[in-house]
């Protein structure tokens, strides 16, 4: 059974069909993407798997569940994470602060608790502390816990909002364009570390991603978007070579063309 | 030339210092704090007020650069220091062009031209003020000038003189009990300090400067640096020890007047603590907090009271925790229909609902239960063992008391699992509940226990007066809350004390600055905003990382 099941799924926004009939899967332990031209609904689709957005037609299930109806922090609870394309960490928090905030679905102790230091309370705030400093090395972090997250280089960002989004221990983690702006180095690491989540920690990956490099790397299994619309899916070299997709990105003018580098 | 003087700023500098002196004096303000003796016969308040003008100019106009020569800053000083002059000899002038001006400046008094003409006759005093302004604007710039040996020094001896002098209230009292009267005659005046006193602590500042920057620093840093880690935290303890002692004892060495005014910025610190949770910590702006101070002290006063609205006639003990639960009803209620507003609605509406309470316990519709305009009287005093509390020394320790019990539950919750989840509220709620923090919850425990504070806050505030009247439940304690919380650096703990004794206690103390409260409030906050936005004392960056078992110790500790 799939991981992620979207059948028509359709959100408007007034007269805009950001996505439009899109019927879509995500096999458990997978790394998959999806590209497309600015504004063909990516993200948008994000936000409806996470409840950020209620869709007007269609669902969405995951691992059984449907997710339509259920607040953001029921669909993270349910094993969904995720990034943004824009950066949204807790920018007055530090690092460490971050990553405690990122586990919220594995604590359960209660204020009052805290109040009166109860040794449940104690012991599971210290673990979570050790798990988040465990996590903190793992992402490539350590020594930098303790700085204001605001500070940091914006490479060390995307990595803290990766390491924020698998403290929940999600299932299936959600990554918006997770490169953007990184230089050619940080690109590589950044690949070579999606696909040691998937392996070594058994997450399946759903990316979003324009870098065509880092995308016909990793990827098993590619879709792609325009206007709202699926228009093709596949794997990596079959994607490369449909004309379709060719006309999607180079229809559109230069400043499209130049990001996508087909042949590569 | 690198260093060459910038007269557009120095003149921009000097008459932004003369205009802002001309607008205080024209609101009154320096004449009336002219009344006020810093050192007797020598320095008033209101001169006081003058003379720091051209000189913060001067000061102002070299400061930021890297090397000041001499000839610069005396010439930038001048200039500055004069210009500040020119704005108040025009006004003094114009006294003499139109006899008549005080029909439209109400506080163009004669007594404020001779103030500005240090005395003398119009023309004369012009001249003195521009020679003398000038003079003031050089001293103000030549502080860049002097070696270190020498300002540091000064500053200390001018600083802790005119301070004290300030203060001089406070010293009175407390001194008065233990000098004799002779004693006191030569030291202090009515008000303000004498001369030989004051000379007294500025050579004893100047000394005691001198000798720290001469080895006495150096001695206690390597005393300090020698020490073993027991020993480290033994002088924590013994000083943790003494900060406790001091806080005990203080009523005593306060005396009855000054305890009084203490009990007061305690019972802010108290609601500043709990609005520091809902505003500071969770980011939720509620300028309606005034209302959970007003329903504890009604429900308190309600329960308590001997008179004819008292209902119950119960003991203050049995009547507070029914008191404080009535206010975090009252929050929790509040919370629930504005759970989904953010920002600028959520303030206005709490403003409402600030509005709303203080307007009911003014309406005559509750008035046969809660007394209208009236108020409720004859609020009974708590009593321990049979003892009645009664002296404003006894409600000392009950704010003491509910103080510390405010600042430890803020500081626990703070570091731990809620602290976070208000944090991470504060700094982008939709993110937040993507992490997975119910929001419901934790907005309401924010707006639940800020509430409590404020309502315990109330119920000794009624405890305390015996008599409640609703225009004591107005909008600007809301905004003296909300005030001083943002001047001591908000969602910091220390810094809601400080801000406290700065903008309840200070005021308090110099009575002569009680009637332009509200406009050193603006200056205070507008000064703050753009000189140090992150208040007195902004709370440091806990350190989780590295620092873990250094900081378990010290939250071991007393807090
Ligand atoms: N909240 C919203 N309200 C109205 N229109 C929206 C909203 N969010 C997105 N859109 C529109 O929906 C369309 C799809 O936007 P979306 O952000 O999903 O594109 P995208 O594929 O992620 O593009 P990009 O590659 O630039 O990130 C765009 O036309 C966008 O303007
Ligand atoms: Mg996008």
């Amino acid at each position: 059974m799939a991981l992620l099941e979207a059948t028509n799924v359709t959100k408007r926004f007034g007269g805009l069909t950001a996505v439009n009939d899109f019927t879509f899967t995500v096999e458990k332990g997978a790394i998959d993407s999806i590209i497309g031209p600015n504004g063909a609904g990516k993200t948008t689709f994000f936000n409806c798997i996470t409840g950020f957005y209620q869709f007007e037609e269609g669902d969405i299930v995951f691992n059984g569940n449907s997710v339509s109806g259920r607040s953001t922090d029921q669909i993270t609870r349910m094993g969904i994470s995720r990034t943004y394309q824009n950066i949204r960490l807790f920018s007055q928090m530090t690092t460490i602060e971050n990553i405690l905030v990122g586990m919220e679905p594995q604590l359960h102790t209660s204020w009052i608790g805290a109040l009166f230091r109860l040794p449940s309370t104690v012991k599971e705030e210290s673990d979570a502390l050790d798990e988040a400093r465990r996590l903190l090395e793992f992402v490539g972090l350590k020594g930098k816990g303790d700085e204001i997250s605001r500070n940091l280089s914006y490479g060390d960002q995307r990595r803290l909002e990766i390491a924020r989004a698998m403290a929940a221990k999600p299932k299936l983690l959600l990554l918006d364009e997770p490169t953007a702006g990184m230089n050619p180095r940080e690109t590589a690491e950044t690949t070579e570390f999606i696909r040691r989540l998937r392996d070594e920690l058994g997450i399946t990956i759903l990316l979003i991603e324009h870098d065509m490099r880092v995308v016909m790397g990793i990827s098993e299994h590619i879709t792609v978007l325009d206007y709202g619309a699926k228009i093709a899916e596949g794997g990596p070299s079959a994607i490369q070579n449909n004309p379709k997709v060719i006309e999607a990105y180079l229809g559109r003018g230069a400043a499209a063309s130049a990001t996508i580098e087909l042949e590569n | 030339m690198s260093s060459q003087l910038d007269l557009r700023n120095t003149a921009r500098v000097g008459l932004l210092a003369g205009v802002i002196t001309l607008g205080v004096s024209a609101v009154g303000m320096l004449e009336s704090f002219d009344k006020r003796d810093l050192i007797i016969g020598l320095l008033t308040l209101g001169q006081l007020l003058l003379f720091s003008a051209p000189f913060a100019a001067g000061f102002l106009v070299t400061r930021g650069e890297d090397k000041v020569d001499t000839g610069e800053a005396v010439v930038g000083g001048a200039v500055a220091g004069a210009l500040t002059a020119v704005p108040l000899i025009a006004l003094i002038l114009l006294t003499l062009a139109a006899p008549n001006i005080r029909n439209s400046l109400v506080n163009v008094s004669p007594e404020l031209i001779s103030l500005l003409s240090l005395g003398a006759s119009e023309i004369v005093g012009s001249l003195l003020l521009l020679v003398g302004m000038a003079v003031l604007g050089v001293a103000g710039a030549m502080f860049h000038v002097l070696p270190d040996a020498i300002r540091k020094p000064l500053i200390s001896g001018l600083g802790w003189m005119l301070g004290f002098a300030i203060l001089s209230e406070v010293s009175l009292n407390i001194l008065r009990p233990i000098l004799g009267r002779g004693l006191m005659r030569a030291l202090f005046g009515t008000k303000g300090i004498t001369p030989l006193l004051a000379a007294i602590i500025f050579v004893v500042a100047i000394g005691l400067t001198i000798w720290w920057s001469k080895g006495g620093q150096q001695r206690y840093e390597d005393r300090k640096a020698a020490m073993s880690e027991e020993q480290r935290k033994q002088s924590r303890r013994i000083s943790i020890g003494v900060g406790i002692v001091s806080l005990l004892i203080l009523p005593i060495i306060l005396g009855t007047y000054l305890t009084e005014v203490v009990d007061n910025v305690g019972l802010f610190i108290l609601m500043g603590l709990g609005l520091n949770i809902v505003v500071g910590f969770a980011g939720l702006l509620d300028l309606g907090y005034v209302a959970f101070f007003a329903i504890g002290a009604y429900v308190m006063g309600i329960l308590t009271s001997q008179g004819d609205l008292g209902i119950a006639g119960m003991s203050f003990w049995l009547a507070l925790p029914i008191a404080v639960g009535a206010a975090v009803l009252a929050g929790v209620t509040l919370g629930i229909p504005v759970l989904r507003m953010r920002g600028d609605y959520l303030a206005i509406v709490t403003l409402g609902f600030g509005e709303i309470i203080r307007v009911l316990a003014t309406s005559d519709l509750l008035k046969p239960y809660i007394g209208g305009a009236q108020g409720i009287l004859q609020i009974g005093k708590p009593t321990i063992f049979g003892f009645e509390m009664v002296k404003p020394i006894h409600f000392y320790y009950l704010i003491l008391a509910g103080v510390g019990l405010a600042v430890f539950v803020a500081s626990r919750l703070r570091d731990a699992r809620l602290g976070r989840q208000w944090m991470a509220l504060r700094e982008d709620e939709d993110v937040a509940e993507a992490m997975g923090i119910h929001l419901v919850s934790t907005k309401l425990l924010a707006f639940g226990i800020g509430a409590a504070f404020s309502g315990l806050a109330g119920a000794i505030f009624s405890a305390r007066l015996s008599s409640i009247f609703p225009h004591s439940f107005n909008l600007l304690i809301s905004i003296n809350v909300l005030s001083l919380i943002i001047v001591g650096g908000i969602g910091s703990l220390p810094g809601v004390v400080v801000g406290a004794l700065v903008l309840v206690g200070l005021p308090e103390l110099l009575r002569e600055f009680a009637e332009y409260r509200m406009l050193l409030y603006g200056a205070l906050l507008i000064a703050m905003m753009i000189a140090r936005p992150e208040g007195l004392w902004p709370s440091p960056i806990t350190k989780r990382e590295f620092h873990a078992a250094e900081e378990e110790e010290a939250l071991g500790g007393v807090q």
